[in-house]
C-alpha cells in the first residue's frame, strides 16, 4: 500500500463497513423488537422478554467500567438498585400527586432512575475511583456490602425485607400506553433498552469514550497526553451508574416493587457473570450474556434444580477457555469461516464441538445423578426411560466414557492447531 | 535574556537514604536540541520523571516557560506544552495505530473530556490525526492494532503520540534504544523533522545519534550534571571521558 493514495477519508471505516458493522445490527434489532408481540407470546414470554431487556442495559452497564474502563466492580447492583428505589418512590409521589414529580409520566421513569444512579455513582465515585485494580473492586465490595446493610436498616427508605411497592397505570399517559397489560409494558421496555444501546454504544465513539479505552490499556500514559485518569475514570463510572439506575427504573415499572435483595452482593456477581460470559471484549458481548444468562435463569430452573452448577461451570470453562465469551466464540466463528479455508475451519469447529457436547452430556449425567443421590428421596434421574441410579454401572459408564472421549477429542484439536501454527 | 524554555535550580531527589538526583542546575533554551548522557544508574530517568511532573522534587524547582512546574500533576504540565515518551513503549496496546494518535490530538484540539461529541466526524481531529501519522511514516499502518506493530514502528509511534499535542517541549527517553542501524538512522530523521523549531531534551545511549542531533550535552554522574557544553567541547574533556565514556572510542568527525 503506497502513501500516495491514503487519504483522510480512506482510513476512516467505508460507508458499507459502517452499514454492515453498525446500522445492520441495529436495524435487525428493532427488527425482531418489533416481529416478537406478532408471535402472540405467553405472559411467561412476556416477562422473560421484559426481564432481558433489563438485563441488556444493566449488562452493558456494567460493561462500561469492566470492558472499556477496565474497572472491576463487585458492586455495580447498587447503583441499579438505588435508581430503581428513587423510581419507586417516584412512583408513590405519582399515585399520591405530591412533589415536584406528583405528574411526572411514568413512562419516562428511566431517565430519573438515570438520573439517581447516576447521582449514586458521583458519591460513591469519588472516594473509590482515585485508584484501579485492587483497591478500586475492594472498595466496592465494601461499598456494597455497606448499602445493602442499610438496606435492611433504613425501612423508610427501602422498605425494609418486603421492601417497597407501588402501582404503574397513575399518572399521565404516554403514547397511549396505560402501562397496565402486559404486552404495553413491552413497549415500554423496548423502548428504553433501544435507548439504552445505541446510548452507550454511541458512548464508545465519543472521545471519553475512547479515553477510558486508552485509560484501561495504559493510565501512566492518558497523564502524558493532557488527561488525568482518575477524572476519566470518575466520569465513566458515573455515567455507567446512570445507565445502571435506568435498568433499575425499567425494572421499578416492570415489576412495581423494589427490595433490599436487589442492591445485594448477588445481582452484582449476576451482572458481572453475564457481562464476562457474554464477552467484554466486544460490545455486543453483554447483549449476548444478558439475553443467554436470563434465559438461564428463568427456563433451567425449571428443568433442574442443579442449574446454578452449570451456570458456575460455564463461567469457569469460559474464563479459563474462552476468555473472549460467547461473542468471541461467535464473532471468532464468522471469521474463521469468512478466512481463507473455510471448510478446514469448519472441520475443526465441528470436531471441537463434538468434544464439548460428549463432556457436557457426561457432567450433566454425573451432575443429575449426584443431586437426586444426594437428596436421598430415593429420586432416579431418567432420562429417555434410561434408569441412571448411581447403583447402575451403565450411568458410570455414561459419565465416564464421554467425559473422557471429549477430553481427548479437544486436547487432540488443540495439539494439532498448536502444530498447524507453527 | 529571554526565560528558557525548561529551567531546573537546584534539583535534588532522594529515595529515602538514596541521592538519585543532586543539586543539579541547568538552563534550556527555546529551540534548543539538548541531550543528557550519563552512564547506568546516573539518574536520567529519574531527571524526566522530575521534570515531567511523575515524581515530586525533594528540594530545587523545575520551571517551564518561567512558569514553576515542581509538584504540578502531569497531566496539567503536558497541557502547559511539555511532552515526554517513555524508555518502554507506552502506548496503548489494544488500539489501532489511528485510535492511539487520535487519543494524542484530543486536548490540544479542546475536546476535553466530552461525551456528546462523536469522535469520528471530528474534522479537525481526523486531520490533525492524519497530519501526525504522515509526519511520523505510520499512514500505512493506520489501522493495525498497536500491539502488533514491529518495536521500530512501536518506537515511532511512542514518538507520533509525544508530538501529537503539539507540545513545545519535547522529551525522549532512549527513543532509539534497541534498534537496529537502519531503524536508528530513520529515527533520528523524524526526530529532527518532529521537533523542528522545538525545544527538545533527549536521553541517549547511542553516541551517534546524540552527537548528530544535539546542540548541547550534559553529563550526569551519579546524580550529578559535570559538565554541559557543546558537542565538540564534550568530546575532548577528560572529566567526561574519565566518568562515563571510559575507553570507548568517540566518533570522530559526524557527518
Amino acid at each position: 500500500m503506497s502513501n500516495a493514495t491514503t487519504t483522510i477519508e480512506s482510513l476512516q471505516p467505508s460507508s458499507a463497513a459502517k452499514f454492515r458493522q453498525r446500522t445492520l445490527p441495529i436495524l435487525i434489532f428493532a427488527a425482531v423488537i418489533f416481529a416478537i408481540p406478532m408471535t402472540d407470546p405467553s405472559r411467561t414470554m412476556y416477562s422473560l422478554m421484559h426481564q432481558i431487556g433489563i438485563n441488556i442495559v444493566f449488562a452493558l452497564s456494567y460493561n462500561m467500567i469492566l470492558g472499556k474502563a477496565g474497572l472491576l466492580s463487585f458492586g455495580h447492583a447498587v447503583y441499579f438498585g438505588l435508581g430503581g428505589y428513587f423510581c419507586m418512590h417516584v412512583l408513590g409521589w405519582i399515585e399520591d400527586g405530591v412533589g415536584p414529580f406528583g405528574n411526572y409520566p411514568v413512562f419516562f421513569l428511566p431517565l430519573l432512575g438515570f438520573g439517581g444512579g447516576a447521582l449514586a455513582g458521583a458519591v460513591i465515585g469519588w472516594p473509590s475511583c482515585r485508584k484501579a485494580g485492587t483497591t478500586f473492586a475492594m472498595i466496592s465490595l465494601g461499598v456494597a456490602e455497606l448499602i445493602a446493610a442499610a438496606g435492611f436498616m433504613f425501612d423508610s427508605l427501602f422498605g425494609g425485607e418486603e421492601g417497597i411497592s407501588g402501582d404503574r397505570m397513575n399518572g399521565p399517559e404516554m403514547f397511549g400506553l396505560s402501562l397496565g397489560p402486559i404486552d404495553e409494558v413491552y413497549w415500554f421496555i423496548a423502548f428504553w433498552t433501544v435507548v439504552g444501546v445505541i446510548g452507550m454504544f454511541a458512548f464508545t465513539r465519543t472521545p471519553l469514550g475512547k479515553l477510558s479505552e486508552a485509560t484501561r490499556d495504559n493510565p501512566q500514559r492518558v497523564q502524558f497526553i493532557g488527561y488525568n485518569p482518575q477524572q476519566v475514570r470518575y466520569l465513566v463510572f458515573i455515567i455507567a451508574g446512570g445507565f445502571a439506575g435506568m435498568a433499575g427504573g425499567m425494572a421499578a415499572v416492570n415489576y412495581e416493587i423494589f427490595t433490599p435483595e436487589s442492591l445485594s452482593l448477588i445481582p452484582s456477581g449476576f451482572v458481572l457473570i453475564m457481562a464476562y460470559v457474554g464477552g467484554i471484549t466486544y460490545f455486543a458481548g453483554p447483549i449476548m450474556g444478558a439475553i443467554l444468562l436470563t434465559y438461564m435463569q428463568s427456563m433451567m430452573s425449571d428443568f433442574t434444580e442443579a442449574w446454578l452448577l452449570y451456570l458456575g461451570l460455564m463461567f469457569v470453562a469460559i474464563v479459563m477457555y474462552a476468555p473472549r465469551g460467547i461473542a468471541g466464540i461467535v464473532f471468532g466463528f464468522v471469521d474463521g469461516i469468512r478466512g481463507g479455508n473455510a471448510g478446514a475451519y469448519f472441520t475443526a469447529w465441528i470436531i471441537r464441538l463434538v468434544g464439548c457436547l460428549l463432556m457436557l452430556l457426561g457432567a450433566i449425567v454425573l451432575i443429575e445423578m449426584s443431586v437426586r443421590w444426594s437428596n436421598g428421596y430415593g429420586e432416579v434421574f431418567e432420562p429417555f426411560g434410561l434408569h441412571l441410579g448411581h447403583t447402575n454401572v451403565l450411568t458410570w459408564i455414561l459419565i465416564i466414557v464421554p467425559l473422557v472421549a471429549g477430553g481427548y477429542i479437544l486436547r487432540r484439536a488443540s495439539r494439532e492447531e498448536e502444530e498447524g501454527a507453527a | 535574556m529571554t526565560t528558557p524554555a525548561l529551567s531546573l535550580k537546584n534539583l535534588s531527589k532522594s529515595f529515602g537514604p538514596a541521592k538519585i538526583i543532586n543539586d543539579v542546575t541547568l538552563d534550556i533554551a527555546k529551540g534548543e536540541r539538548h541531550a543528557i548522557i550519563g552512564p547506568n544508574g546516573a539518574g536520567k530517568s529519574t531527571l524526566f520523571n522530575l521534570i515531567s511532573g511523575l515524581y515530586v522534587p525533594t528540594s530545587g524547582t523545575v520551571s517551564l516557560n518561567g512558569t514553576l512546574i515542581s509538584g504540578v500533576p502531569p497531566h496539567e504540565i503536558n497541557r502547559m506544552g511539555l511532552s515526554r515518551s517513555f524508555q518502554v513503549s507506552n502506548i496503548f496496546a489494544n488500539m489501532t495505530v489511528r485510535e492511539n494518535v487520535r487519543c494524542g490530538v484530543l486536548h490540544s484540539l479542546g475536546q476535553g473530556y466530552s461525551f456528546w461529541k462523536n469522535i469520528g466526524t471530528q474534522k479537525d481531529v481526523n486531520a490533525k490525526t492524519f497530519e501526525v501519522m504522515e509526519h511520523c511514516g505510520l499512514l500505512d499502518k493506520a489501522n493495525t492494532p498497536a500491539a502488533l506493530l514491529p518495536y521500530a514502528d512501536q518506537r515511532s509511534l511512542e514518538i507520533a503520540i509525544t508530538i501529537a499535542g503539539g507540545a513545545d517541549v519535547i522529551l525522549l527517553d532512549e527513543p532509539t534504544a534497541g534498534m537496529s542501524h537502519s531503524e536508528t538512522d530513520r529515527a533520528v530523521d523524524l526526530i529532527a523533522r518532529a521537533t523542528e523549531g522545538k525545544t527538545l531534551v533527549i536521553v541517549e545511549h547511542d553516541m551517534g545519534v546524540i552527537f548528530n542531533l544535539a546542540d548541547r550535552i550534559s553529563v550526569l554522574v551519579y546524580g550529578e550534571i559535570i559538565a554541559s557544553a557543546p558537542p565538540s567541547e564534550i568530546r575532548g574533556d577528560p572529566k567526561v571521558r574519565e566518568a562515563y565514556l571510559g575507553d570507548e572510542a568517540l566518533p570522530e568527525e559526524v557527518v
